[in-house]
């Protein structure tokens, strides 16, 4: 037998999420009861797999020891009976057949689903819900969560706590829902991965390296969500985006960590596997013919992804993605994000009066102040240009984007 | 006698490997293969994509285009074919075409794979992105 035993923590890792689902399920909704059994179940592991081999289903395993240990859990703090010995646990095997007979494929899919939706509770703003997520489907600790979001553990804590409690009282649907209540979940769930994985992919800075590890776990629950819902064309879309994005991962940031432009990222630093895995899934979800925003934001991703250099990027066909895209979720971010395209396929003069009347909606936002001071600045406009920037340099949320601003600001003084 | 060795692990336990495990494996594996290399031992070697890019066409009369990898056990690997062609569309094609009025009569499956990486790569990697 091996001394190595990181092939079990491996397993308990990727057994979680289907785990403490079907726990929770088991519990009535109990987050607490359900996280603990689970933890039962997984110091149980540690004494009997290394011995023993690892179980031909390590999540049925858990489930059946977890559901026993809660309900032993349940019983002692009823009546103070002890726990039993360990060695009246009946072996692997007999656990495993007993298992296979009881839990089947499709209960597990809404358990899943379940535990995530419930992450995703309306009432947590999605911070909350994504720190919610990471702890409880994930098995992240506090520290790795708070360390992540760059909070103290103690805040961290807090957060999680509070988050629990109002979950805890809301009533959760256990039954198993019907198609259009999937449906429903499924979007819901889709749209708090993509914003787990945002959380890790727009950092900078020094932060950067540390934020990462949140677009792989957004991208290992994508793969998780599509094992379970196979044919459901935005999960491949949702996987498809996070992909085709995460392949720029190495490019996307200079040695200081800033943030390095698309037109500036050097390609052949782009990972071709995970583009390649990006467009295949893409290619799967089009043969749907059943579109949505994240496969039409995929798309736009798989047509930077497909042009070797800069100006081998098909902007027209970006520009139509976007349209589509907005008449899907209209949204003035959308739209500026067009007019950044028009600028490229058409001219700075087109997407200039694009942008015009996106004012009012985004006065304070970073970025409408930067594409605008951009845009100016192409078409000579210098002063204009240069009180577009001031203005997002006052609405940077960090050092980095203001630095970045503040480049396009030397380049001009360098002009004038 | 030509032989076919597949492999067969956990894709989840996998593709969480950071990349400098995923090189040291093939390293290793290397080890081994080269050395047939060098003596005319060694065929194509194929790196297959996750199965959530698979796709399942049933055999049939009009056969069944399913989303997701080949999953039942009543049947088993018989054999594999790899094509070079420009979308999942053209591979679903194809393998209707071998699974319908061409077919064996029989009950089987194609799964269509994408491939990550073919040794010897005469199938260029660019050609697999654009």
């Amino acid at each position: 037998m091996t001394t190595d035993l990181t092939w079990i923590d491996t397993a308990l890792k990727s057994a979680r999420p289907q785990a403490v689902a079907a726990l929770l399920r088991y519990f009535r909704g109990d987050l607490d009861r359900a996280e603990e059994a689970f933890q039962e179940a997984c110091l149980r592991a540690l004494q009997n797999w290394p011995e023993k081999g690892p179980p031909r289903d390590p999540a049925a395993w858990l489930i059946f020891v977890g559901r026993n240990s809660g309900v032993d859990a349940a019983r002692r703090s009823l009546k103070h009976v002890a726990l039993p010995e360990d060695d009246s646990l009946t072996d692997g095997e007999d656990v495993q057949d007993d298992m296979a007979e009881r839990l089947d494929g499709a209960q597990y899919r809404d358990d899943i689903l379940r535990l995530l939706f419930i992450c995703c509770h309306p009432d947590l703003p999605n911070t909350q819900q994504i720190a919610l997520a990471l702890r409880i489907v994930s098995g992240l600790t506090v520290a790795e969560i708070a360390s992540a979001f760059l909070v103290s553990e103690s805040a961290m804590e807090q957060r999680i706590t509070r988050a629990k409690r109002r979950i805890g009282e809301a009533d959760i649907a256990f039954a198993t829902p019907g198609a259009a209540d999937r449906a429903e979940r499924l979007g819901v769930v889709a749209a708090m991965l993509y914003l787990l994985f945002n959380e890790g992919y727009s950092a900078s800075g020094g932060d950067a390296l540390i934020r990462q590890p949140l677009c792989l776990e957004a991208i290992r629950l994508a793969r998780l969500l599509l094992r379970l819902f196979p044919s459901e064309p935005e999960i491949m879309g949702l996987a498809a985006l996070m992909l085709l994005q995460h392949a720029r991962a190495a490019a996307r940031l200079d040695t200081a960590g800033q943030i390095v432009l698309l037109d500036d990222q050097d390609r052949s630093r782009w990972d071709a596997d995970l583009i390649q895995e990006g467009l295949a899934l893409l290619d799967k979800a089009i043969r749907h013919q059943r579109p949505g925003p994240m496969q039409v934001q995929a798309a736009i991703a798989a047509l930077h992804a497909r042009a070797a250099k800069p100006e081998d990027t098909d902007w027209t066909q970006i520009v139509q993605l976007y349209e589509t895209l907005e008449k899907m979720q209209p949204s003035p971010v959308i739209a500026l994000n067009r007019a950044v395209a028009v600028s490229k396929a058409d001219s700075p003069e087109a997407a200039l009066d694009m942008i015009a009347p996106l004012a009012p909606a985004l006065a304070n936002y970073f970025y409408f102040f930067g594409v605008k001071g951009a845009l100016l600045q192409q078409l000579g406009r210098n002063d204009e240009a240069r009180i577009a920037f001031d203005r997002a340099i006052a609405l940077a949320r960090t050092p980095a984007e203001a630095a970045h601003i503040r480049q396009h600001l030397d380049k001009l003084s360098k002009t004038a | 006698m030509l032989y076919a060795i597949l492999c067969y692990n956990d894709e989840a336990a996998v593709d969480a490997w950071p990349k400098a495990k995923d090189d040291a494996v093939i390293a290793k594996r290397r080890s081994v293969t080269d050395r047939l290399a060098e003596k005319g031992q060694l065929g194509p070697v194929l790196r297959l994509m996750n199965t959530t890019a698979a796709t399942t066409v049933r055999y049939g009369a009009e056969p069944i285009v399913i989303d997701g990898p080949f999953a039942e056990t009543k049947e088993q690997l018989l054999g594999l074919y790899v094509i070079d062609v420009a979308s999942l569309d053209e591979a679903v094609e194809v393998a209707r075409q071998m699974a319908g009025k061409n077919g064996d009569g029989g009950s089987g499956a194609f799964e269509i794979r994408p491939l990550r990486a073919f040794i010897p790569d005469n199938v260029k990697r660019e050609t697999m992105i654009s």
